[in-house]
Parts: structure tokens; sequence; C-alpha cells
């Protein structure tokens, strides 16, 4: 006897299928079908979703599970939970682990602990470079045969333009996209924040778009001139959007992704020196901010993701100049996006929900994403106005380092479904 | 002594928080105290029984020394702790070490910190009183109160509508900017010069001018005020050299000659002789840099006395 699932009472949207209505969802054997026989209907587990939104899980091209080797920051368990807590099905790991996963044993090791671990769909990267050191070629053949996905310096660009080029063409041989962190890192030396009237008056040394904007122009000619793959990593400067902007109207094979923190933050909420705020590409400035909603909204920046970096409570408490970069995000993305996005007008629920789910899915090319008949049955469901207070007991992360903790937010994943089986906690 | 009922403040963390009210109670304190500098028993019994713990994780012998002899003229005792010699070598964080301080029953901390911010996160951990010392490039409130207090002496109570200018490194430099903040609210004009690696036109959201021209910038003006080179400090980008600075921006004669013909020369020290103030100039009648240093004394009991008063501290109420 088949296992059969019903969503009923719920508003369906599923944008890569065009479908926003009431309806039901059914699940048989961990796929989606579009109907069941009246017996498996009746045998069904059948979720209510009344006044929910049922929608395909989310997919997460960035986030940092820190396994191996940073196992009090987060691991594969606790990080797989926060990504169903945050109503994501598939995640991108980062390969900046210890060791760095720039070699088959370790992403083999990885493979292992997901297959251990993991509550939803995870899907490694390995490095770009051999130790994400910018200097000579990772294996890049034999990693997508251990299971990668992509190929980047997760959190360090290549500075090496030839190094950059030699290593996008290779990798493009192997169909894999290269995901890039662009920062020119001679002009961010010892900046800790955005450069501009805020770095000026808290004292804090400030990182300038420019050395955004230059690496991220520097990977639109690159791709242009090699037909290889990008997605941008983070985008952070209106420049930077511009630049993409001109590079996909000239048919440049070049993606970005926006984080949650970018859309919603800006430099001047660091004047309290909260490090939970200290990330990089830094916050920028009120201009910055709309130009990446107002390009995540027409299709220029084609995703949401979360940058999800987990630090422990001991580690960001410190000075602000001393204090790591990053932000945990899995947890708060939807509550923030709705905010940000659908609250304030910006867009409608189901561009949102396309920006979370099958719009990563396709920069990749991961057949994740959407509701369509026979595929994976990942779902998730949420309460778009259900209130939520964010306290370190509250999130399934290890680390806490949320810049929204102690925050009462609206919109709270009720069901996670990953191939058919609820994964929240 | 000086009617202290309108100051509220524990800690004194930057220029930027204050209002004109309790910068005019601070000068009105300062000013008591100053009087007080001249008798030949100088101790004071305001904070007697007071423990002041000076942690200094940065070099600095002016403010360290006239922070010590401002808590000793109030009769309080006073330990300084360096930053070599500290735990924090050894790895003990910044909360550990102000718990430490704490529990070892010390009253006030006063600190100078090379991370800007760390001044205001060390008051959210303790209870006492924080003054702070220097934390990075961000404020440096004491010398900013200083020197605002020898401009009030030299060119008379009410700078309202003086001309203040500071030159040199201004990106670098706290003194800077707790002075474009105290000098604006007491009603000067400022204006902010050097190169412009050193002083990008953004500082003009602060609310100064931005001037590159050396002689349009010291044209008229009140005072000068002459910044550090801290050649220490700057990564190798920000000008081509010392020699470089010196000829294009250091103050000489002939440069002095643009200023108001009683126009002051002030600087917060170490002076780099002949970088960014010729050797003469420094020596000048019109050069009131040792006043800044004996107004220093001053000004650090004020801010002390007052920050101790909100805390029920021995007889400083």
């Amino acid at each position: 006897m088949s296992e059969t699932l019903c969503i009923t009472g719920g508003r369906v949207i599923d944008p890569a299928n065009h479908r926003d209505a009431t309806g039901e969802v059914f699940v048989r054997d961990g796929k989606i079908v579009a109907s069941l026989t009246d017996s498996e209907r009746k045998a069904a587990k059948v979720f209510d979703a009344t006044g929910l939104i049922v929608c395909p899980g989310f997919v997460d091209l960035h986030v940092h599970l820190r396994e191996p080797g940073d196992g009090h920051k987060e691991t594969i368990a606790s990080g797989t939970r926060a990504a169903a807590a945050g109503g994501y099905t598939s995640i991108v790991c980062m390969p900046n682990t210890k060791p760095p996963a720039d070699n088959a044993g370790t992403i083999q090791f990885i493979n292992e602990r997901i297959e251990r671990d993991a509550v939803v769909n995870v899907f490694p990267t390995g490095c770009l470079t051999a130790g994400r050191e910018g200097k000579k070629l990772a294996p890049t053949g034999s990693l997508k045969e251990a299971g990668i996905v992509a190929v980047t310096d997760g959190g360090h660009c290549v500075q090496n333009n030839e190094i950059m080029r030699r290593a996008l063409e290779y990798a493009n041989m192997f169909g894999l996209v290269v995901l890039d962190h662009c920062e020119d890192a001679a002009m961010t030396d010892k900046c800790v924040m955005h450069e501009g009237e805020w770095s000026l008056r808290l004292g804090l040394r400030g990182m300038p778009r420019s050395a955004e904007d230059i690496m991220v122009a520097r990977d639109v000619i690159l791709s242009a001139h090699s037909g290889a793959r990008i997605h941008i990593q983070q985008l952070s400067s209106a420049y930077s959007v511009d630049v993409i902007r001109r590079a996909k109207e000239r048919g440049v094979p070049i993606t970005a992704e926006v984080t949650p923190q970018h859309l919603s933050l800006t430099d001047e909420a660091l004047k309290t020196y909260n490090t939970h705020l200290k990330t990089v590409p830094p916050l920028r400035a009120e201009s910055d901010r709309q130009s990446l909603i107002e390009a995540l909204c027409d299709g220029t920046i084609d995703c949401i993701a979360t940058a999800h970096a987990p630090h422990t409570e001991m580690e960001k408490d410190r000075e602000f100049d001393y204090a790591p970069f990053g932000m945990n995000g899995l947890e708060t993305a939807l509550s923030v996006c709705l905010a940000t996005l659908v609250e304030a007008g910006c867009c409608d629920l189901s561009t949102l929900i396309g920006c979370l789910t099958h719009k990563p899915a396709g920069v990749i090319g991961l057949d994740k994403g959407t509701l369509s008949e026979g595929v994976d049955a990942d779902i998730t469901v949420f309460d778009p106005a259900a209130e939520w207070t964010v306290t370190a007991e509250a999130l399934q992360s290890l680390s806490h380092n949320s810049p929204w903790l102690g925050q009462t937010l609206r919109g709270k994943v009720k069901a996670t479904f990953v191939n058919g089986r609820n994964v929240l906690v | 002594m000086t009617p202290s009922h309108a100051w509220t403040r524990k800690d004194l963390i930057a220029i930027e928080d204050l209002s004109r009210e309790e910068l005019d109670i601070l000068f009105a304190t300062a000013e008591n105290f100053k009087s007080t500098l001249g008798r030949s028993v100088k101790k004071l019994p305001s904070l007697r029984g007071v423990t002041v713990v000076n942690l200094f994780m940065e070099p600095s012998t002016r403010t360290r020394l006239a922070f010590e002899i401002a808590a000793m003229r109030l009769s309080a005792d006073v330990i300084s702790v360096m930053g070599d010699a500290s735990s924090l070598v050894k790895g003990e964080t910044l909360r550990d070490t102000a718990r430490n301080i704490q529990a070892l029953s010390a009253d006030m901390i006063i600190m100078r910190h090379s991370a800007a911010g760390s001044a205001q996160y060390l008051s959210e951990i303790v209870d006492m009183p924080v003054i702070n010392a220097g934390d990075g490039a961000h404020e440096h409130p004491t010398q900013a109160l200083l020197d605002a207090y020898t401009l009030r002496e030299k060119l008379g109570a009410d700078l309202t509508g003086k001309r203040i200018t500071i030159l040199g490194d201004i990106l670098f430099s706290r003194v800077a900017r707790s002075n474009i903040w105290c000098l604006q609210k007491l009603g000067a004009h400022v204006t902010l010069a050097g190169p412009s690696t050193l002083v990008p036109r953004e500082f003009e959201k602060m609310g100064v001018t931005v001037c590159h021209n050396l002689k349009k910038a010291l044209d008229g003006a009140d005072a000068v005020m002459l910044l550090r080179i801290q050649h220490e400090r700057q990564t190798s980008t920000h000008f081509p050299s010392l020699g470089e600075y010196t000829s294009m921006f250091g103050l000489n004669k002939r440069r002095a000659a643009w200023l108001k013909p009683d126009a002051i020369i002030m600087h917060p020290g170490p002076i780099n002789r002949g970088v960014e103030l010729d050797s003469d100039l420094a020596d000048s009648p019109r050069s009131v840099i040792l006043d800044q240093v004996t107004n220093g004394i001053a000004v650090r009991m004020a801010a002390l006395y007052l920050c101790a008063s909100t805390q029920s501290l021995s007889s400083a109420q």
C-alpha cells in the first residue's frame, strides 16, 4: 500500500506552475501527484492547511553548516533542523569547513554526515581553488564525482584574474556553476563595515562599494568571454546591481542572489556597535537597499539566499573589530522577507516564494522548488500572520547570532515536508 | 561645589551624546577645579575612598598621566593597568577583564582601547562609571573637552561663530571626531583640512566644511587644531611620505600668517616636530599646547567627579 498525504484547505502557491489558489496538494510515496484514488484518499494522512500558505519547500544556495571543523557553531544535524524550521527543504552548503572541502575525501565525509544527520536535502559545494587560497585549482572533476553541485571559495574571492579565468573555464567543462563572493581584498583590508557616513561617524574602517563592484565587473567580463556560468553571492551594492542588469541584457550567463539582511537593514543599524550586524559584504546604505529590492522584484537579482553563517555568542561577544563576520539566517529569512518585501508592498507573495524556491534551484539546475507532478514532495506550509519572538530557545541553530534576536516577527512555518514527511521539530 | 544636579550620566563615552547643557556643566565644574590647581595643597576630598582603574590597552603617556593626576587630586585611589601587562595578551576577553575589575570592587574604569565602540561595550558590561579615554578612531571625549575649555579661555566663553580648522589625519582620529561634535554643539564653524585620502568629503554629513586647499582652510580661522600624523596607524596608501605631507600640509610660519592675526595653534600631542608643525611655531606664543595639557587635568577632574556623583560614591554628591 502506498503512503499518501493530502494537504487540504490552504492557499497553494507554486510560482513555477503559475498556481495561486486555494486547493489541495497530494503526495504518494514521497512524490507530488495530481490526484489520489478514492481509496488512497481515504487512507491518506491529512494536513489541514486552512488559512495557511502551501508552497514548494524553500531552496537556499548559501549556507554555512560548519561541519567538519566548527561543530561548536553548527553541525549538519543542527543546521538542517534550523533549515526545516525556516521552511527550507534543500540547502547548498559552503566548502569553508576545516579542512576545506577541496578534496573528494572531505566531500565524502560531508555526504556521510548528511546521510546520517540531515533532516532536509543538503547539496555540498566544493572549493574552486585548493585550500580556498586562490592560488591553484582544486580538483574540480573529482569533486564533481564525489557529488558537489557547484564550486566556490565560500567567503574568499580569487584575487588573481588569470587563476579565476582558468578556474571558470575548467568548472564550466563539468557544467558546474561558480558561486563567487565578490571582494577586492586589498581594498577591504582590516575593514569591518560599509564605507560611508556611518563608518566615519563610528570610527570603524569602511569597505568601499568599489571593492565589490570591481569584482562583479571582473566576473561579468570573464563570464562573457568564456561563456562560463557565474553566480554572484550576496549582492549588496547598487552599482553592482547595475553591472549585472546590463550584463544580463547582453546575454552574459550570470546570476545573482541577495540576502534578507541586505534587503532589510542598512549601515546605520551599526551605530550601537552590535556585532550581530557585522557581516561581509557589509550592510550598505539605504539607496543600495532600495536598488536591491527593485532588482529582486524585476528579476535582475535571481533569488534570495540566507548566507546563514553561525557564530557562537562567545565569538560575537567582543569588541566590534574583533568579532567574526556573518549572521545566522535560515530561521528568520521568511519572516524578514515577508515584512520587507510583501508587507511593504514591493512584491506579491507569489514573487517572493518564487525567489525562495524554483528560482534559486534553477541557478544551479536542481530539480527542486516546484509542486510539479512527479517531483520530490518537498513542501512548506506557513502562516504569514503568525507572530513569534526570536529567542535563543526558539532557534534550532546551535548559534544565535541573529540581528533579529529579541524581536517579534510575523510569519511562521507550520510544516516542512521533505519527500512527503514532515521534518519540522 | 558646582551644582551637578542636572548631570545624570554615569559614563562619559562620546561627545556626540552630550547636550549643550551637559557641556556647560562640565566646563563650569572644570573651572572650579582649575582654580584649585594653583593652591599649595592641591588635594580635594571629593572622591576619597573611590578606587579608579585606568585600563590602558593602547600606549599613552599624556592622557594616562592626566587621568592619574586628576583622580589623585580628587583623593581617589588610582591604579593603572597597561595593555601589555594585562591578561588580554593572554587571551582574556574584555568582558572577563571588566568583570574581574568589578569583582575587585573598583568604583570607576577609565579605558583606552584600539577598537572603536569598546568603551560603550564596556559600559554595558559593568555597573560602575566608565570614562572613555579614546576608543579606536571613534571618540576621545576628554580631549575635546580640554580643547574646547582652552578655546573658551583664549577666545572667550562664547564660541558662537568662531572658525576652527582641524588639520591633519582626520580619518583615523578620535580627537577630530570628538572635536567635530563638541565645537559644533558650542556654535563654532568647523573646517576639516588635510589630504583628500585622510579627509574624505563624506565628513560634511557631520555638519562640517571639508577643504583640501590649505590656504582656504586657514584663511581667517580663529584657531587651528593640528592632529598628529599617526604614521604607525596608516596603511601605506594614504599619502606618499612624511616629507610630502610636510611640504603640502605642514604648518609653518608662512602658512600660519593666513590665520587671523591673534589665532591660536593647538595640538593634542604628541607632536611630530617638523612634520605637521614647525618646531618654532610649537614653541611660539601663539601655541597653547601646554595650556591644553594643564586644562586636561581640570577637565578630567570634572568628568570623574560628575560621573561619580551619579553613583553615591564617597562625598561626591
